[in-house]
């Protein structure tokens, strides 16, 4: 699993006698996170969007709730697990359609890793740049919508059990998806059926909690599904690209 | 090579297969309306009311088998795409989108006789129970398959991307099936307990299963014309459809 002694990035000739050391997965995951999170940083302000969506969808519930105390506190943390749900997958359609426009995903098919796995940590580096940041904001957000201060703990645990999931179902979809020019609303279509019962068991854990009862029970069953999609879908992702790309 | 092995691999071929739709189809959709007028006369003529709900039970003769159906379509609809994507045999692929707007129908079916049984026994149209939420979900899928097909030029690749998707949401029906036992722990009050063998006396199952053979029966006649349907217009380049038309029009 080692990086045997990575080929550097500039094959000069491909001469028939040079032969190229095939990266490692770890070099691989290594090289792509790397590219991704630079490229991400290349354009830090689309970068923020997903967290400024989330904070404007808190801000519009609370206006459109008016500012009600009680009845914010009641639906906080439905709403925050809303906010990242949606913010997650406005983010989707970009996960593999630039790769796919430049030709980078024919280069995944080609390159000598299996495509499982480099979608699997495209799906890791999406998760992290959409997904970790609201987890991280969570607390601030929740301070905005009055969410009691003994529900966070079970928010915070409940959305890092669900979101990776969300990542992964929805890089499945976006797989799908990424043969067409546009797939407009067809993502958030084929996305949310898919979501509900993480949405279910994440935010019906914390309201468990907020009635008093024990939420163990949700988040191990979040927590199974995690295991099972982290295993299958960037499997079924890989699948799908490979259809579309036909 | 054995026979049924034989007619299986020329089943695969389009104009034959247009030939065995044709001639089944009628079949399914006669025997399948027949075994079902027979079930809808025993639902409706011969079976005692019931001691608590009276007539309302009834609407459960069309509810529980077409549920019965949402749920069946769609794993069918899955083993046909899996054969697709692994042995890329065409008329899978048709068989398996043939299957999506039969099962979004079937579905569609479940919540509405459901909602009409809820609104006189439960006094409401809707409830965010369990069942009845990944029904709905269900649908969607169903909507997401039949939507994601037809949003994919390349019919073979549409296909193909579909049942994907199809595969994916087989994890779906475990959930459906058991809903109603595992939230139970969860979900006090508000269980259906439709599939309950033990609320069902003896007398009250006939016309059920009547009508389980005859919504079979009645999915195959559909399955079959609409995959014959999507077979010619795939088709419709080749001469033997030319030749189809053409006889029809003489």
């Amino acid at each position: 699993m080692s990086a045997p002694a990575r080929s550097q990035a500039t094959p000069t000739t491909p001469a028939a006698n040079v032969t190229v050391v095939a990266p490692g997965l770890i070099g691989a995951a290594r090289a792509l996170i790397a590219r991704d999170l630079r490229l991400l940083w290349r354009r830090r302000g689309d970068a923020l969007q997903p967290a400024l969506f989330a904070l404007l969808m808190v801000a519009l519930f609370a206006l459109a709730l008016g500012g009600d105390h009680a009845a914010l506190a009641k639906v906080a943390a439905g709403v925050l697990w809303l906010a990242c749900l949606l913010a997650g997958l406005l983010a989707l359609d970009s996960l593999f359609r630039g790769d796919a426009e430049d030709g980078s995903l024919e280069q995944w098919m080609l390159a000598p890793v299996p495509l499982g796995w480099l979608v699997a940590v495209r799906t890791f580096t999406h998760w992290a740049t959409t997904s970790l940041p609201l987890l991280i904001a969570a607390p601030v957000l929740g301070e905005l919508l009055y969410l009691p201060r003994e529900q966070l703990p079970v928010l915070l645990l409940s959305l890092a059990l669900g979101t990776p999931v969300l990542s992964l179902l929805g890089a499945v979809v976006a797989a799908l998806t990424v043969g067409m020019r546009r797939s407009g609303i067809l993502v958030a279509l084929l996305a949310l059926p898919l979501y509900v019962p993480v949405l279910v068991f994440g935010a019906g854990s914390v309201a468990r909690a907020a009635q008093g009862l024990d939420p163990v029970g949700g988040l191990l069953l979040l927590a199974a599904i995690l295991a099972v999609t982290l295993l299958l879908a960037p499997l079924a992702a890989a699948a799908a690209i490979r259809i579309a790309l036909n | 090579m054995n026979p049924l092995v034989l007619w299986f691999h020329k089943l695969g071929s389009p104009p034959l297969f247009d030939r065995f739709a044709a001639r089944w189809a009628r079949w399914g959709y006669g025997l399948g309306l027949l075994v079902m007028a027979w079930g809808i006369y025993g639902a409706l003529f011969v079976v005692p009311p019931h001691s608590e709900q009276l007539d309302g039970f009834r609407i459960f003769y069309i509810h529980v088998p077409s549920a019965w159906m949402s749920l069946a379509v769609f794993a069918l609809m899955a083993i046909y795409s899996a054969i697709a994507l692994v042995w890329r045999i065409k008329l899978c692929e048709i068989l398996a989108m043939a299957c999506a707007p039969i099962g979004a129908g079937f579905t569609l079916i479940t919540l509405a006789t459901g909602s009409i049984w809820g609104k006189p026994m439960w006094g409401t149209w809707w409830e965010w129970d369990p069942r009845l939420t990944t029904e709905l979900i269900l649908l969607f899928l169903y909507l997401g398959v039949i939507g994601l097909y037809h949003a994919i030029d390349d019919r073979r690749n549409a296909a193909r991307a579909a049942g994907l998707l199809a595969i994916v949401g087989v994890a779906l029906l475990p959930v459906i099936r058991y809903s109603v036992v595992w939230w139970n722990s969860l979900h006090q009050g508000s269980t259906i307990n439709m599939f309950g063998q033990s609320h069902m006396d003896a007398s009250m199952l006939p016309p059920l299963i009547w009508m389980l053979i005859g919504t079979k029966l009645w999915f195959v006649g559909a399955l079959l014309s609409r995959a014959r349907a999507d077979n010619l217009r795939r088709e419709s380049g080749k001469a033997w459809v030319a030749e189809l038309v053409a006889g029809k029009r003489a």
